[in-house]
């Protein structure tokens, strides 16, 4: 990435300071109405991390990060951010950590300078305007109207409000939503950067790609819950193959049911596992350039006609539904 | 960045005047209506002469007896055509000639019909011959101050300073909510105080630059008197402002949309436009809703600026509406401090 003066700086600023973690959530609970948002979150994330919250909508994402962010009281629970409490050090906090919402709309008639100057002149300490445009990269709609500004470049800005305050620890709730692909992969490139720059940033996203790009350590919730926890790559491992195979089937051999019998296809040397899922079978694998040919014959063996055929990389998406039965964004 | 840039109180308040100018509408309320306001008032009640009533004759006769008072403009008709004229309100008094006499023809709810029945009548028996027991003669006085532009200029800037503040502090903040904004800004080490307080103060500076350009015109289109000090009348002035501010934030505490908080400014101001004298003597309502009358902010702040303006009223003997319009700013505020929803 450019500029790495200022980022190496920034970097000594943020480290420097680092002992404990920089989130601690220990038994939190939250309820709306009926609705049991966040139900018994214990997270810990220490200091320089990038932390993901993946989970498909309503998995209670945006209550949590909220609750780290002391925007909403949890009914239980504890909440330490930066070692200190939402209670006793409100201002403190406030003034160490940058935060940008799910959409938050910037008066629209303000240029984005006027914006950053506004949002800069709240912290005690940061970084100047300037260098925060340059990060976001809106050097040339520094003049502009947050009105007249793509979907992108009004979340660099929104990116760009949460850093002016140069801060030690920074909440994305929902970065990307909503962006076409070449809008987020720029996202992306920014939050890279920041990572680099040694931040520690929580951010949550129902993309699986995004969290398998961005993070360092994921947590997967599901109803409020943590389901999953850890590296992206040991989440994958443990769908229990690095491929997954999908095959549908049609019984055209009068002999057989258009039954597969799983029982055989288990037996293959380095299946995994086996699911069905609306006619679509699915097989976690691990090498698959043996496993392959030796599904095909099976298949024939057992007179069935492939319809369909296909295989991917195991992701997280697989461990979401490996983990609930569901897809992530089936609502 | 020098200090001043630095301020967020400074950064909150620029904002809320960049806003504020950037939208074109407000160029026009602050600087344009004013005008059209006063001009619309000058085409009114500039230069009026005394009213001139008219009336309508049964006969040529009759009709050249009304001509003859110069308080009155007479027509002949025939009685169907004169009660028709009546009815439209084109003429407020028929006299029509009877056998025996003559009969008048009007409405005696209307004061301005009661005069021409006097002026009808004495010009009628005038020309029958009738003489005055008593000479009598006129000296008209005109007196500034007892007119009724210099009433209403003042009912005209306690409406002005209320419709302002609240919509200008009402739909900019339910807008913000809205917008998920005000979320924004207290997740971020903003003092809330400043928020409210850039409110204000942007607020109180473009009432000063309405105020001044209202009562100036006033001043010098049609010469409406200023016989208090002006420094307590802009006292009154910002007093006005707060106290309306103090509701449109009360107001616009909990609203979530637009609507709701539109429909709530109505509900606040629609009695006050009725009821606090802005166009008539508050005292001409029943003594039985006086009370609720006189508590109004809109009518304290009215009554204090007509005392000031017309009467050279210091604000020491109007302790009551001061008072009034302190309380008005003290306890809507402190509300909503308390309920003020950020989110």
């Amino acid at each position: 990435m450019s500029d790495g003066v200022g980022l190496a700086e920034a970097r000594a600023r943020v480290v420097a300071p680092g002992n404990g973690p920089s989130l601690l959530l220990r038994g939190v609970r939250k309820a709306f109405a009926d609705v049991q948002a966040v139900d018994g979150l214990d997270l810990e994330v220490p200091r320089g991390e990038c932390f993901g919250l993946l989970g498909p909508n309503g998995a209670g994402k945006t209550t949590t990060i909220e609750i780290c962010e002391g925007l909403t009281a949890p009914d239980e629970g504890t909440v330490e951010v930066l070692g200190l409490h939402w209670r006793t050090g409100a201002n403190e906090l406030r003034q160490r950590i940058g935060i940008q919402l799910q959409e938050t709309q910037f008066p629209e008639k303000l240029t984005v300078e006027e914006t950053l100057r506004m949002f800069r002149s709240f912290f005690k300490h940061g970084i100047p305007v300037d260098e925060s445009i340059k990060t976001a990269q809106l050097e040339e709609k520094r003049k502009s109207r947050v009105g007249g500004l793509s979907g992108g470049q009004k979340q660099r800005l929104a990116m760009a409000c949460a850093l002016v305050g140069d801060p030690e620890l920074l909440f994305l709730d929902e970065p990307t939503t909503g962006l076409d692909p070449q809008a987020r992969r720029h996202l992306w490139d920014l939050v890279d950067e920041l990572k680099q720059a040694g931040r520690t940033i929580i951010l949550t996203t129902h993309y699986m790609d995004e969290a398998e790009q961005l993070c360092d350590r994921v947590a997967i919730m599901d109803h409020g819950k943590v389901i999953a926890l850890g590296t992206p790559q040991q989440l994958i491992g443990t769908v229990g193959g690095e491929d997954i195979v999908e095959f549908a089937v049609s019984g055209v051999d009068p002999h057989a049911h258009g039954i597969v019998d799983a029982a055989p296809l288990l037996a293959i040397e380095g299946v995994q596992s086996h699911r069905v899922d609306a006619g679509l079978h699915q097989l976690s694998v691990s090498e698959l350039h043996r496993a392959v040919p030796r599904i095909f014959a099976e298949l024939k063996e057992q007179g069935l006609h492939l319809s369909e055929f296909r295989t991917h990389s195991a992701s997280l998406e697989d461990v979401f539904v490996q983990l609930t039965g569901r897809n992530l964004r089936d609502e | 960045m020098n200090k001043l840039e630095l301020s967020s109180l400074y950064q909150l308040t620029m904002a809320r005047f960049r806003l504020f100018l950037r939208e074109p509408e407000a160029i026009f309320w602050i600087f344009i209506f004013p005008i059209l306001l006063a001009m619309g008032l000058g085409i009114a009640f500039r230069n009026r002469p005394a009213d001139v009533l008219q009336v309508g004759a049964t006969t040529v006769q009759l009709t050249h007896a009304l001509a003859a008072d110069k308080g009155l403009t007479a027509a002949t008709m025939n009685e169907t055509e004169g009660t028709h004229e009546l009815a439209t309100g084109q003429i407020l008094l028929l006299a029509i000639q009877r056998a025996d006499g003559v009969a008048y023809k009007y409405d005696d709810t209307n004061p301005d019909a009661r005069t021409a029945r006097l002026l009808a009548d004495r010009a009628i028996q005038a020309a029958a011959g009738r003489k005055d027991a008593v000479q009598a003669g006129n000296e008209l006085v005109h007196e500034t101050g007892a007119r009724y532009i210099d009433f209403v200029v003042p009912g005209l800037l306690g409406l002005n300073l209320m419709g302002s503040a609240m919509w200008g502090l009402g739909f900019a903040i339910v807008e913000a909510r809205q917008k998920k904004l005000l979320k924004r800004l207290v997740a971020s080490p903003m003092p809330k105080w400043q928020y409210l307080a850039s409110f204000l103060i942007s607020r109180l500076t473009m009432q000063s630059i309405e105020v001044a350009f209202f009562l100036g015109f006033a001043k010098i289109a049609f010469g409406v008197p200023f016989r208090g000090s002006l420094w307590q009348l802009g006292l009154l002035c910002l007093m006005t402002s707060l106290a309306f501010s103090a509701l449109g934030l009360l107001v616009s505490t909990r609203a979530k949309t637009m609507e709701a908080v539109s429909g709530l400014m109505n509900l606040v101001m629609l009695p006050m436009w009725i009821l606090s004298g802005v166009f008539f003597s508050a005292t001409r309502f029943p003594a039985v809703i006086q009370p609720i009358v006189r508590a109004l902010p809109l009518t304290a702040a009215i009554e204090a600026m007509r005392g000031n303006m017309l009467q050279g009223t210091g604000l020491g003997q109007m302790m009551m509406q001061v008072g009034l319009l302190l309380a008005w700013f003290v306890v809507p505020f402190a509300i909503s401090l308390r309920i003020f929803r950020w989110r």
